[in-house]
């Protein structure tokens, strides 16, 4: 790319101006007041403020509810990253095999992914709707489903809201990864062995480690952040509570309940959790499933 | 006797394209049979029908005296080399060696013990824990011979296994699989788009064109009797001179020279071709040339120049020439070794 020289500095920060100005008042200054709000406690009309340590910490590591919407939020992060990466390889390794109406498949498995999670809460919303869902008469008839008062019922609900849209992310990444597996290996496998579904097991998967292991990291960082738009239109946490993540609690600590410093304080603490997840996966996994 | 036997097999793919047609074939046990021709004839398609890679539209495939049509890739009794050596990059070249025979259900004492004996052949001993990935092209290549070999298949498919090494390390390779599958006496078909792999390698070559078998021959006799004008443009280096003209009375004629025939054959419009080493100067030769290009190549030369009616002829000469630029030289030809081609159906008419 060729350089271009600017004569004054003036010019050269004018361009990058804006996106500085994004980042500084969206993402620099948020962080800032996160560490603020957690380290303070302001009081009920917002007139003052005073330090208070680790305050905000011990409270909510003693609140019984923080602990409900953590193990909620753990249970939620396995589930779906299980789910909807299982099936999106299901589809995935269907779709490629298809011969006739490839691109028809691929599209229709594609589409979900465009949707914001806060439509697809909606759209889940009809299928769960006490009097109008399909999927709740449908479960309601063979257990007597009902998810207003049922924490189960309530977890199936979320899950499936949230899992359908990952699996087309997930789709279109196997896809990707199978189509970039050497034809020839595969091939080579088949003169080798007769079981396609041992050789899917031995060869195909072992090769598919390196998008698996990637999608294995976007699908816990979208459960446990991108989620918070479905959870607010599905249940919104119930029944009590339940279903509530981590992030959608600080959401609504934070800005429904006005309790700044609490909200912070479970930032901070996610931000940890985060953090400790992905230096194991990148320590202790990747390292083993790279080949060449 | 034939072993490997292919009757009137035929590749046409759902989009309408013939890529193999009606081709009959038959490979003795132990010969090394090798498919040459250029890209997109064919070969590939017919040694992948031969692995079951490919589906067989019509005809029939027999492998020591069974048709393997229909049978399973695995269970056909081949075993392929490919071009990319293909080798299971998360597995260690034991793992590699390994695979086949344990999906067989072998025992591990026996998987192991044929994975040392073929190890010790190739002398890949060494290499057994690593990963392909750590491993050098040459060495790659090996252990995809031996991942061939451990199965002590019926068969040997090679698809152009040689075009990912360098010029050098090709050589060594190819004598290697010849001397291998000369040891071994396992019989093997070899593709390649590489006339001189082609000559060296095969017992007998299979000169495909279009999805049509032109010849099938020794390296010798396609070399020498090329049986249509495709066979005889595609194989030798630099390629066999052509001249269009017509037979009168038993006499090539054409604008720039005439020659009697020492054979019968009947007037017509035919293409005469001549190898480069056919010619040989001399001061009443007939055909005349204006010298355009020398290549020096050290053994021979090679001689590039313009006759009258501007037909671009070579002729090669052994040594350094002494022949220079924009020259003018008569050759004649040698020992009446000269080849004459039907200008309709390019069959050869002496």
């Amino acid at each position: 790319m060729k350089r271009v020289q600017f004569s004054s500095y003036f010019t050269q920060y004018f361009f990058i101006a804006p996106q500085l100005a994004i980042i500084l008042i969206f993402l620099y200054l948020p962080i800032v007041q996160t560490f603020r709000d957690a380290f303070t406690i302001q009081d009920a009309f917002g007139f003052g403020r005073y330090f208070s340590g680790l305050d905000n910490f011990t409270f909510v590591l003693s609140d019984p509810n923080y602990i409900t919407a953590l193990k909620f939020t753990l249970i939620f992060i396995v589930v779906i990253t299980f789910f909807s990466c299982s099936i999106g390889l299901l589809l995935a390794v269907q779709a490629n095999n298809v011969i006739h109406g490839k691109s028809a498949y691929k599209t229709l498995l594609i589409w979900p992914y465009a949707i914001a999670p806060a439509v697809v809460g909606v759209t889940a919303n009809y299928f769960f709707s006490e009097r109008l869902g399909i999927l709740y008469n449908f479960f309601n008839g063979l257990w007597g489903f009902d998810w207003y008062d049922n924490v189960y019922d309530a977890y199936i609900y979320v899950f499936i809201a949230a899992s359908w849209k990952q699996i087309s992310a997930n789709f279109i990444f196997f896809l990707a990864g199978l189509q970039n597996i050497q034809k020839s290996i595969i091939e080579a496998s088949i003169i080798d062995c007769k079981s396609s579904f041992r050789r899917f097991w031995t060869i195909t998967f072992p090769l598919l480690m390196p998008t698996t292991f990637f999608l294995i990291i976007i699908n816990i960082t979208y459960s446990f952040f991108d989620t918070l738009g479905i959870i607010d239109t599905t249940t919104i946490g119930a029944p009590s509570g339940e279903t509530k993540t981590l992030v959608y609690k600080a959401y609504i600590d934070g800005f429904k309940g006005l309790d700044l410093g609490s909200a912070g304080a479970q930032s901070i603490i996610m931000m940890l959790i985060v953090l400790v997840i992905t230096v194991f996966q990148f320590r202790f996994i990747e390292g083993k499933i790279h080949y060449n | 006797m034939s072993y490997l036997e292919l009757d009137n097999v035929t590749k046409i793919y759902p989009n309408g394209t013939k890529a193999v047609n009606e081709t009959s074939l038959s490979i003795s046990e132990g010969e090394l049979m090798v498919f040459v021709g250029p890209s997109g004839c064919g070969k590939s398609t017919l040694l992948r029908m031969i692995a079951g890679l490919e589906d067989i539209t019509g005809g029939e495939i027999k492998l020591d005296n069974r048709v393997i049509n229909k049978v399973d890739p695995s269970e056909r009794d081949v075993a392929m080399v490919f071009q990319n050596y293909a080798l299971y990059p998360h597995m260690n070249v034991y793992k590699n060696l390994a695979y086949g025979l344990k999906n067989k259900g072998e025992s591990k004492e026996e998987i192991e013990k044929k994975v040392n004996e073929v190890a010790e052949l190739l002398e890949i001993k060494e290499f057994l824990l690593r990963k392909p990935g750590q491993l050098s092209g040459g060495q790659r290549q090996r252990v995809a011979m031996g991942r061939a070999i451990v199965r002590n298949p019926k068969a040997f498919l090679f698809d152009e296994p040689l075009s990912n090494l360098d010029a050098k390390l090709r050589g060594q390779v190819r004598i290697e699989i010849k001397k291998l599958q000369k040891q071994m006496g396992v019989t093997s078909v070899f593709v390649t788009h590489d006339q001189v792999e082609a000559m060296t390698l095969g017992d007998r070559l299979a000169v495909i064109n279009e999805g049509v078998i032109e010849q099938v021959g020794s390296p010798i006799e396609v070399y020498e009797k090329p049986a249509t004008y495709f066979v005889a443009e595609f194989i030798g280096t630099p390629q066999m001179n052509f001249i269009n003209g017509k037979i009168h009375a038993n006499k090539f004629i054409s604008d720039e020279f005439e020659c009697s025939i020492n054979k019968d054959v009947k007037d017509q419009e035919v293409i005469f071709g001549i190898r480069p080493e056919n010619l040989k100067v001399s001061a009443n030769g007939s055909i005349k040339i204006k010298v355009d290009l020398i290549e020096k190549l050290g053994a021979d030369s090679i001689i590039y120049g313009y006759d009258k009616s501007n037909n671009y002829l070579c002729y090669r000469e052994n040594g350094n020439t002494k022949i220079k630029a924009n020259e003018e030289i008569s050759l004649e030809i040698e020992d009446e070794n000269y080849h004459l081609f039907d200008q309709e159906t390019k069959k050869r008419l002496n």
